[in-house]
C-alpha cells in the first residue's frame, strides 16, 4: 500500500508527481494546470472572500469525509453572502505515511463537490509533517465568488422578520459524535453535508428580499440566532415545536445529553426574510431534496434585544443561550 | 412491537398532559394550609425542572427548592486537592468521570493539572479503568471514584474485578456518598423544606425503604420521581394530595423502575466490599457522620487513601467567600441571590461547585433561565 512520505513535501520529484497523479488530474482546469507561483484571475466587483480550515475527525464519515466537507464548507461561506462561488484554493497539511488510497478518496470526492458547484479549484500547495504531528489530514481552502443579491447581512434582521430554517437540525454533529465514540446505534444518522448554492441561488433569482442568511455550523442553531440577535440588536423567538428535528438526532441526544441546538450542521442554513415573504421562501425550498424539511421556526422581536426565547408547547419559554465550553472540538 | 427509542420519552412530554397537571395541582394547592417547599434532592431533577420551566407551572404557594444531589457539586475542595496530588505522582493515570475534571480545589483543578501534562482521563465507562490498569502494567493507576448510590454498584464491580484478575496496579479512592444523610441533615438545618422528590435512580438500587424513617421523623411526604416533565408535575399533585390528607409517606412515582426492596445483587455488591466512612466533610454542609463509603478494610490494600496517605492533603479548604454554594446545597438560598452568579462565576469559569456540573443548581439556572 502506497503511503505519504515526507519527500512527497519536499518540492522536488515526488512533490511534482504527487500533484500531477493526484491533485491535476482529478481538479484538472487550465488556470489550476499553467501552474504559476499564483493563479491570474479575472473578476469583476462585488466579490466575497473567505478562507476556512478543516481538522474533522473521523476523517470519512456518513454522508461526506474532510474534502467534501472542505469545498462545501467555504462555498456555503460564499452562499450565505448572498456570492456565487467562482474560484478556490485549496491547501493540503498531510502526515507522513497517510495512505495514498485515502487521498485520493478525498481528492476525488472536493472534485465532485467543485464540479457540481460550477467553481474552479485554481491553486493550491502541499506539505507533509513528520507522523505523530497532525491527525491524518488537514485541509485549508478559500473561496473568492460574485455577489449576486445584496443586502444581506447578520445587522441587517429586523423585528416583524420570519425566521427560517432550511432543514432538520444537528445531523452533522450527532453523525460525528456517535462516529467518534464508537457508539453503535442501529441508526440511518446520516451527515447533511452539503453545498448550499443551488438554494440560495433560487432564492436570490426569485426576487424575495432577504435580510440575511447563515449556515449554521459549528455552535449549530443556539449559535446563529445568538449571533443574529447580537449582531441587529433583536430579540429572536423560536417556537421549540417548529424546529425541525429527526428522531435519531433527537435520540441521540437523549442518550448523551446533548441539545440539538448546539450540533453542527453542514447543509443546513437559517433564513430571515419579511414575514409576508416566508411562505413563497418556503416553497422555493422544498424544491431542493436537501432542504425538504424547511420550517418557519420563529420572528424578529423588538423586546429581548440580544436575546433567544425558546417556547415550549406548554406555554414556558427560557433563554437559549449559545453553545459553551469544548461540547465537541474538530468537527470540521 | 418494534420499540423506538423515543417512545420511551414521547408521552411523558406530552403538552396537554403537562397542562392538565398543571390545573390539577393548582387546583389542590388552594386547600393547602402553608406554602409547600419541595425539595427535588437530586441534580437531574434539577435539570428537568428549569429544562422544562416547571416552577412556571406551578401555584404560587408551592416552590421547589434545590438540594445537595449532585455529587460532583458536593465534593469538598480537599478531596480535590487530593486527587490532584495523586495524579501528580511519578509514573501514575488518575482516572475519574465526566465533570469531575473541572471543579476547583483549593488552588487548581484536574483539568488545569491535565493541561499542565499530568496524565488525567475522565472515563465513560468505570470498567475502563480495568483496561486502562492492564494496558500501563508499569503505572500506578488510581480511580477517583464519585457518587451517590447510583454509581456505587459499578464501582464495586471494578474493584470485585480488580481483586478476581488479580490486577496489581489499580488502587482506589472512594468518595462515593449516600443520599438520606444529607436530606437528614437539610431538615435539622433552617431551610423551610417540608416535602422531598426523592431521587429516582438512586431508589432503582436501594429502593424506597431508605426514605421511610425520614418521612415519619420530619412529617414530610416523600414521592420517588421518574426524569420526565409529567413524572415530576405527577409527583408534585402526589405531595400536594399527601399534604391535603395530612399524610407523611414515602411514594413511588417512578413505578416503572422503582420498587420497595431495591436491587439486591447492586446493594450486596456494594457491602461485600464497601463500609461505612465514620466521617464525610460535604461541601457546604459539612462533616456527617456515617454518610460516605470506603474501601472494606479486608481490602484495604486497594485503598489509596490509605496507601498514599502521606502525600494526601488534608486540610479542609473553604469556598470562596462570595460562593454561596453551601447555602444554596442547604436548600437556604437560591442561585440568583448569589452576588457573583452569572458574571464572575459562569460555566466556563466556575467559582463554586454548583455551576460546574450540569446537575448543579447554578448551572441549571444558567443554561434555562426562565424569560
Amino acid at each position: 500500500m502506497q503511503k505519504i512520505q515526507l519527500s512527497h513535501g519536499g518540492g522536488g520529484k515526488e512533490t511534482n508527481d504527487l500533484i500531477h497523479d493526484i491533485f491535476y488530474r482529478q481538479f484538472s482546469n487550465n488556470i489550476l494546470t499553467k501552474a504559476e507561483d499564483a493563479a491570474v484571475l479575472h473578476v469583476g466587483p462585488d466579490i466575497a472572500f473567505t478562507t476556512d480550515s478543516f481538522t474533522v475527525t473521523p476523517i470519512f464519515f456518513n454522508g461526506g469525509n474532510i474534502g467534501k466537507l472542505s469545498i462545501v464548507g467555504t462555498i456555503n461561506d460564499l452562499a450565505m453572502m448572498g456570492a456565487k462561488p467562482l474560484f478556490l484554493s485549496t491547501a493540503f497539511i498531510i502526515e507522513e505515511g497517510f495512505e495514498f488510497e485515502k487521498l485520493e478518496a478525498i481528492v476525488k470526492s472536493m472534485a465532485e463537490e467543485t464540479l457540481f458547484s460550477g467553481a474552479k479549484i485554481v491553486c493550491g500547495d502541499t506539505k507533509v509533517a513528520p507522523k505523530g504531528s497532525l491527525d491524518n489530514i488537514f485541509i485549508n481552502t478559500a473561496g473568492i465568488g460574485k455577489i449576486i443579491k445584496h443586502g444581506v447581512s447578520c445587522h441587517n434582521i429586523e423585528p416583524g422578520n420570519t425566521i427560517i430554517v432550511s432543514g432538520d437540525i444537528g445531523r452533522h454533529g450527532a453523525t460525528i459524535l456517535m462516529e467518534r465514540e464508537g457508539i453503535d446505534l442501529k441508526s440511518t444518522l446520516k451527515s447533511d453535508c452539503a453545498n448550499l448554492w443551488p438554494a440560495v441561488s433560487a432564492l436570490a433569482e426569485s426576487g424575495i428580499k432577504i435580510n440575511a442568511l447563515r449556515d449554521a455550523t459549528r455552535g449549530g442553531l443556539a449559535a446563529v440566532l445568538n449571533e443574529w440577535a447580537d449582531a441587529s440588536n433583536i430579540g429572536i423567538v423560536i417556537n421549540e415545536k417548529s424546529v425541525p428535528i429527526s428522531d435519531e438526532v433527537n435520540g441521540v441526544c437523549e442518550l448523551l445529553g446533548f441539545e440539538p441546538y448546539d450540533f453542527a450542521n453542514e447543509g443546513t442554513f437559517m433564513i430571515a426574510v419579511k414575514n409576508a415573504d416566508a411562505h413563497h421562501c418556503i416553497d422555493i425550498l422544498k424544491r431542493f431534496e436537501f432542504c425538504k424539511y424547511a420550517a418557519i421556526i420563529g420572528n424578529a422581536v423588538a423586546e429581548h434585544q440580544g436575546k433567544v426565547i425558546l417556547r415550549s408547547e406548554w406555554g414556558t419559554s427560557r433563554f437559549l443561550e449559545p453553545p459553551k465550553g469544548e461540547l465537541l472540538p474538530r468537527i470540521c | 412491537m418494534n420499540l423506538k427509542l423515543k417512545d420511551l420519552f414521547y408521552e411523558f412530554r406530552n403538552p396537554d398532559t403537562i397542562k392538565a397537571l398543571s390545573a390539577a395541582i393548582a387546583d389542590e394547592a388552594k386547600q393547602l394550609e402553608k406554602p409547600l417547599y419541595i425539595m427535588e434532592v437530586c441534580g437531574g431533577h434539577t435539570h428537568i425542572i428549569m429544562k422544562y420551566g416547571l416552577p412556571k407551572l406551578l401555584p404560587d404557594n408551592i416552590r421547589f427548592v434545590h438540594g445537595p444531589g449532585c455529587p460532583v457539586c458536593i465534593m469538598p475542595k480537599e478531596r480535590i486537592d487530593q486527587a490532584i496530588a495523586l495524579a501528580k505522582m511519578d509514573n501514575t493515570i488518575l482516572l475519574t468521570l465526566g465533570d469531575m475534571i473541572r471543579v476547583p480545589g483549593s488552588k487548581s483543578s484536574l483539568a488545569n493539572e491535565r493541561a499542565n501534562g499530568y496524565d488525567i482521563r475522565a472515563l465513560y465507562s468505570p470498567l475502563d479503568a480495568i483496561k486502562i490498569a492492564e494496558e500501563n502494567p508499569d503505572k500506578k493507576v488510581i480511580f477517583f471514584a464519585i457518587g451517590f448510590e447510583t454509581t456505587t454498584p459499578m464501582t464495586a464491580v471494578v474493584i470485585e474485578q480488580t481483586v478476581k484478575k488479580n490486577v496489581k496496579n489499580l488502587y482506589f479512592h472512594i468518595n462515593h456518598v449516600i443520599v438520606v444523610p444529607p436530606m437528614r441533615a437539610v431538615m435539622e438545618g433552617k431551610s423551610k423544606i417540608n416535602a422531598f422528590i426523592a431521587p429516582g435512580h438512586v431508589s432503582i438500587i436501594t429502593g424506597s425503604k431508605i426514605f421511610i424513617s425520614l418521612a415519619w421523623k420530619y412529617k414530610t411526604p416523600i414521592v420517588i420521581s421518574g426524569f420526565e416533565p409529567i413524572d415530576i408535575m405527577r409527583s408534585v399533585l402526589m405531595i400536594v394530595d399527601q399534604k391535603n390528607k395530612r399524610q407523611s409517606d414515602v411514594e413511588i412515582q417512578y413505578s416503572r423502575a422503582v420498587a420497595a426492596e431495591g436491587n439486591h445483587r447492586a446493594q450486596e455488591l456494594i457491602n461485600r466490599y464497601m463500609q461505612l466512612r465514620e466521617n464525610f466533610r460535604w461541601r457546604g454542609i459539612g462533616n456527617i457522620p456515617g454518610s460516605a463509603l470506603q474501601i472494606m478494610d479486608k481490602y484495604s490494600y486497594l485503598d489509596a487513601e490509605k496507601l498514599f496517605a502521606d502525600i494526601l492533603p488534608n486540610k479542609p479548604a473553604e469556598d470562596d467567600k462570595l460562593c454561596i454554594c453551601g447555602e444554596i446545597l442547604r436548600g437556604i438560598k437560591e442561585p440568583t441571590d448569589c452576588k457573583v452568579f452569572g458574571n464572575v462565576c459562569v460555566p466556563n469559569t466556575p467559582m463554586g461547585s454548583c455551576m460546574v456540573s450540569s446537575e448543579g443548581a447554578c448551572n441549571a439556572y444558567y443554561r434555562y433561565r426562565g424569560v
